[in-house]
Formats: structure tokens, C-alpha cells, sequence
């Protein structure tokens, strides 16, 4: 009976009702809306950074990423490359990476050379699928270069232009390679696209003369929960060599990440607590009006515990209504935006100028859908207190006004 | 020491009062509500408390309910001093003792009139079928066999009265305490509810305490206590 007692009272004031329903509603809906927003931006722009050219484990001669020296390229390499090739679930690519300036007829700039196999390349890095004109690096032709957009559009140069690389080779010796441009790409990152250039690695071999010049060892691992176990075992097999992960390399992603998932339970709380009030409000307005209904209950004999659960299950329910319903419908929201993405690109550029993407596909873990439930039932509790204590501290006799 | 030591007890009494004092204190001056207020009531009665407004009634049926506690003086029901019980024993107490009508009826508005009337069976935790049948019962015998399944705005204040009675009496309760029970109702409905509680108390002996102005109540019940000034200035049985 009190559960149906409680379940009439919510519709005796329709309008205030629904007020407050809808607003659960919009909190619940709008938290979860912004928070896969937010969650889908990071993990993408995490992503977008793994992908174009960092992977999830990156290997180098000590001394490389102090001084940035050819020399400093990785010992015994052949050893290493075996030993790679042997770790399940690890697709590997081998890089010689030059810091050099890139130059056409029309300016030049300071970049970085990454000379590449195509085919080990393309499984650690997503460059080839943001080729916008011409092509990737595939079957060999000598001299092929694969630059950025924003690159290309401050040397001005377009596909089959003429570029120039000059770089100081292992004896200090300046060195200048033409290069003829086979493709350029485009990534979320536009700061990447201006300062990284693609050859083929037998190229930089040839014109360096050597063919055990690999300054940089890229892992990208089928499942990112193995990184780390990965890392700590190369790190133990190759302690002359840096073995790094992902987190090492970008620390600032991976605080981001780790803070992401504090940072949608806050925000969740934030949306929650905020409507706690308009709960509590709506509650103390329904008592204030029921004083003579809760004093005659008093007086016939409910007792001070079912009357305290009366006002509890009701505001419980007022909150259990709508919160659901914000639950199932923001998770087909997020659903949607998950499988189109969102488009942002009337502020692409700002936002591409920091890492992120323009159109942001929406991200939410399920257990956050669970964990947002248990939140507004908590609300719901804790906002059912205050008006609970309150009915409770009603003296019959003035709420009645007189037997 | 029992407070009733002195008091010439009356077989099968009912409620007892001795010596009731009830002062509030208003400002800097002190109402006496009640005054000295010493009666006996038994089994069965089919009491009027009348007096002016302001004479101590509804106080008197406060504290007599257990709602109210009185500055000095004792009340006891069935042989039980209550004047001492804590907040939770008085609420237990008048859900197994006391039966409530009030003035403005006091039904809950969710409820249907048979929901009403199985109310206070279902916080004594009685089962289902036995206060389905005893609300339908009493439903019936308060004459609202055909509007068991009506929520109070769909019902007259005569009708929404006698749901409080059929209420009141559900529980089985030692005495029914009503207060100005016939105040919002016309001159057929008080006569209707008073025909109903008259034979409710001569067919199965439920005893019944009013306060009232209403010379109708008044001229049907079998005793009249009169207070003024918070005393008993006459007590008539008739």
C-alpha cells in the first residue's frame, strides 16, 4: 500500500511532477550526452596521435632521443627485429628517422624524415588512409615522397613537385636528396602534417650508405591491455636499448586518459547534485501541502519508520521514473553518434590544430550506463532525507489543527 | 505512585482521567486548556463533549487520544496509564486502541474508499482477504455498498465522513474519538452519520466520544459532558 500510496502522490501535482521528471531526464541524458562527447574527443585524439606515427611501444638507441643523431641508431638490430617478429599480437615497423630541412622552390622548413618500409608501415600508422591527392608509398620508385598538407601547402608544392631534403650524415657530412612528391596526407593533427615527411627506407639507406641505420623500432599491439607486460619484458631483455610505451612518450594523453574516466563520474555528480535540490525542493513543497494528510497518518497510527519510507519510496520513484528513461534514451543517442560521428568541422581547424578530430564519434563504456543507475538511486535516497526527517518532525495535533 | 490511587474506578471503564491539566503558554500569559478535568468513561457510552469555542474540547480528546500530553494529571485507557509513553508506544497505541474521526474528514485522497477503509488494517498487518472483507463489511453498513471503489473527490462530505467512520471502526478499535464530526455536513447528512454511529454503538456496543456545537449531536447522545474554561461545569446522563 505504500508503494501505491507513494506512486499516486507523485501524480496528484502533475505539472510539478513532470517538472522535476524532466529534468532528471535532461541531467541524466545531457551528462551522458557530454560525457561520451568528451570521452569519444580524448580517446580519439589519443588515438589519432598512437596511430599517425607513435604506436604503442616505440624502441631506440639511448643517446637518439637526447641528441637526434644518425649514429645513434639501434645496435644489433637484426637480433632485436627476430625477437620483435616473435611477440604475439605485435605488428612491427622500422624506421630511420633524420631531422633535416625540407625545401621546394618556394621556401623551405625543419622536419623530420622517416624513412619506411610501406608494407610493415601501414600496419602500425593510419598516414596511407589520409592520403588526400595522389598516393602511399607501395611498390618501389626511386625517390618517393609522402608529405603533409599543411606541409605542402606552405612549400607550395603539389604531386610530382620537387622537393629537397639536406641532413648532416654520419660524418657530420651535409647531404641534399631530391625527392619527388608521390602523395600527400592529412591527418587530425596538423602540427604532425607540417613536420613529418615519408621516404622509402632503402632510399635513405642508399644514400647514407648503410643498411643497419634503424634509429626507431614502432609496436603496435592487437590488444593495448599487453603494452605494458610488453614493454617491461623488452625493457628486461634490452636494457642497453629505451623501450618505451605510449604513456612514456605522451604522458600528458595518458594523464588525460586515466583523468577522463574520474572526470565523467565528476561531471555525473556535478548534473546530480544540482538536481538533488530541485528533488529536495519539489519534495518539501509536496509535504508542506500534505501537513494535514501525513498529521492524520500520525494520529491513526503510522508509525515514524513507514512514515519516513512513504516519503523516501516516493521520491525514489519520482527519481526512477525519469532516470532510466535518460539512461535508454541517451544510450541510442550516444549509439547514433557513435556509428556517424559528430560533425564539427565549422571549428575543424582549431580543433585539428590540438589533435582533435572534426567529426568525433561518441564513446561510453556500459558499466557507465550501470554506474550513472546506481547514482541517480543514490540521489534519489539521499535527496528523500531531508523532506523524510521533515514529515517525521510533524506534530499531529498542528497538522491536523485540532482533533 | 498510581494517580488513580484516590479515584473511585468504575467497573469496565473505558477512559479515565484524573485531575487533566493542559496549559499553553501564549505570550506572556498562560492558557489553561484544561483544568482539573476528572471523568469516567465506559464501555459502550455515546458521549457529546460540548462547551463554547475555546472551553478545552479538543484538547480534551487530544490528550484522551494520546496526540496531546497533558501538563499534570494522568489519562488511562483500558487500565493502561498512557500519559507517559514515549512518541512510538502512543502511535502503536492508538493504532490498536483509538479510532479517529476528524472534522474535515481527513481521507487520503489517493485512496479509494474501501483502500481508505483497509488502511489502518493493513498498518496492524492484517491479511489481504480478512480486511478486504471487513472494509466491504463496514462499507456496506455506513451505506456505501455502491461506492467502495470511489476516491474522496468523487464523493459528498456526508459520504467522505462516513468512510472515516467505517476507517475509525476498522481496527476494532476500544473507542472512536470524533471531532466536530458533523461541522461540514447538512442537516440529512448529520442525520444520516448519526443514525449509522447511534446504531454502530447499540448493535455492537463501539463507544463513542464527540466533541461538538451541533444541538443535533447534542439531542442524540446519551450523555453530555459540558466543559467551560477548561472544566467540567456539568456532566448528564440521559
Amino acid at each position: 500500500m505504500i508503494f501505491k500510496i507513494a506512486w499516486r502522490n507523485i501524480w496528484r501535482n502533475k505539472l510539478r511532477s513532470l517538472v522535476v521528471m524532466i529534468a532528471i531526464f535532461l541531467g541524466v541524458w545531457s551528462g551522458i550526452f557530454i560525457n561520451a562527447l568528451s570521452l569519444g574527443m580524448t580517446n580519439q585524439r589519443t588515438e589519432n596521435f598512437l596511430s599517425t606515427s607513435v604506436g604503442h611501444i616505440q624502441i631506440h638507441h639511448p643517446d637518439f632521443l637526447e641528441e637526434n643523431k644518425l649514429n645513434f641508431s639501434i645496435p644489433n638490430f637484426d637480433e632485436l627485429n627476430n625477437n620483435l617478429l616473435n611477440i604475439n599480437g605485435a605488428n612491427i615497423s622500422n624506421r630511420i628517422r633524420i631531422s633535416g630541412m625540407i625545401s621546394s622552390a618556394n621556401g623551405a622548413l625543419g622536419g623530420n624524415v622517416l624513412g619506411i618500409t610501406p608494407e610493415d608501415e601501414i600496419k602500425v600508422s593510419t598516414i596511407h588512409n589520409g592520403i588526400k591527392e595522389g598516393e602511399f608509398l607501395g611498390e618501389y620508385k626511386k625517390n618517393r615522397v609522402v608529405i603533409g598538407a599543411k606541409l605542402a601547402h606552405k612549400l607550395k608544392v603539389k604531386i610530382n613537385s620537387k622537393i629537397i631534403v639536406t641532413f648532416q650524415d654520419q660524418n657530420n657530412e651535409i647531404i641534399a636528396s631530391a625527392f619527388r612528391v608521390q602523395g600527400i596526407y592529412k591527418t587530425a593533427n596538423t602540427r604532425f602534417d607540417e613536420m613529418n615527411v615519408f621516404v622509402y627506407r632503402q632510399d635513405l639507406e642508399r644514400i647514407l650508405q648503410s643498411d643497419q641505420l634503424i634509429h626507431e623500432s614502432v609496436l603496435w599491439m592487437d590488444d593495448k591491455i599487453k603494452v605494458d607486460s610488453t614493454v617491461t619484458a623488452l625493457a628486461n631483455t634490452y636494457p642497453n636499448l629505451k623501450v618505451r610505451s605510449w604513456k612514456d612518450i605522451a604522458p600528458d594523453l595518458a594523464y588525460t586518459d586515466d583523468l577522463m574516466i574520474q572526470m565523467l563520474y565528476i561531471i555525473m555528480i556535478i548534473i546530480l547534485g544540482a538536481l538533488a535540490f530541485g528533488i529536495v525542493n519539489t519534495m518539501l513543497m509536496a509535504i508542506l501541502e500534505r501537513q494535514r494528510e501525513l498529521g492524520m497518518l500520525m494520529a491513526v497510527g503510522m508509525n515514524k519508520l513507514r512514515l519516513f519510507m512513504m516519503v523516501v519510496v516516493e521520491t525514489i520513484m519520482l527519481s526512477l521514473i525519469s532516470g532510466p528513461a535518460g539512461l535508454i534514451i541517451s544510450f541510442f543517442t550516444v549509439g547514433y553518434f557513435k556509428r556517424n560521428g559528430m560533425d564539427f568541422s565549422a571549428v575543424g581547424q582549431g580543433l585539428e590544430d590540438v589533435g582533435y578530430s572534426t567529426i568525433v564519434y561518441f564513446e561510453m563504456q556500459p558499466s557507465f550506463y550501470w554506474s550513472t543507475l546506481v547514482l541517480v538511486i543514490i540521489t534519489a535516497i539521499l535527496s528523500s532525507l531531508y523532506p523524510a526527517f521533515k514529515a517525521l518532525k510533524l506534530n499531529p495535533v498542528e497538522s491536523i489543527r485540532g482533533l | 505512585m498510581n494517580q488513580f490511587a484516590d479515584y473511585n474506578p468504575i467497573i469496565m471503564s473505558i477512559i479515565k482521567t484524573n485531575n487533566l491539566e493542559r496549559f499553553y503558554t501564549e505570550g506572556d500569559v498562560t492558557v489553561k486548556a484544561l483544568n482539573g478535568v476528572s471523568l469516567n468513561i465506559e464501555e459502550g457510552e455515546f458521549t457529546a463533549i460540548v462547551g463554547p469555542s475555546g472551553s478545552g474540547k479538543t484538547t480534551l480528546l487530544n490528550v484522551i487520544g494520546g496526540l496531546d500530553s497533558p501538563t499534570n494529571g494522568a489519562v488511562e485507557i483500558a487500565n493502561t496509564e498512557i500519559t507517559n509513553m514515549k512518541d512510538n508506544e502512543l502511535i502503536d497505541f492508538r493504532l490498536k486502541n483509538i479510532g479517529f474521526v476528524f472534522q474535515a474528514y481527513n481521507l487520503i485522497p489517493v485512496l479509494s474508499a474501501l483502500e481508505n477503509t483497509e488502511f489502518i488494517m493493513l498498518l496492524q498487518n492484517q491479511p489481504k482477504e480478512k480486511r478486504h472483507a471487513r472494509a466491504i463489511a463496514l462499507l456496506e453498513e455506513v451505506g456505501l455498498k455502491d461506492q467502495i471503489y470511489k476516491k474522496p473527490n468523487e464523493m459528498s462530505g456526508g459520504q467522505q465522513q462516513r468512510v472515516a467512520v467505517a476507517r475509525a471502526l476498522a481496527s476494532k478499535p476500544k473507542f472512536v474519538l470524533a471531532d466536530e464530526p458533523t461541522a461540514n455536513l447538512d442537516s440529512k447528512s448529520t442525520g444520516d452519520l448519526l443514525d449509522i454511529m447511534l446504531e454502530l454503538n447499540e448493535k455492537e456496543k463501539t463507544t463513542f466520544i464527540f466533541s461538538t456545537h451541533d444541538q443535533r449531536v447534542i439531542d442524540r447522545a446519551k450523555r453530555v459532558i459540558t466543559l467551560e474554561d477548561g472544566k467540567i461545569i456539568s456532566d448528564e446522563t440521559k
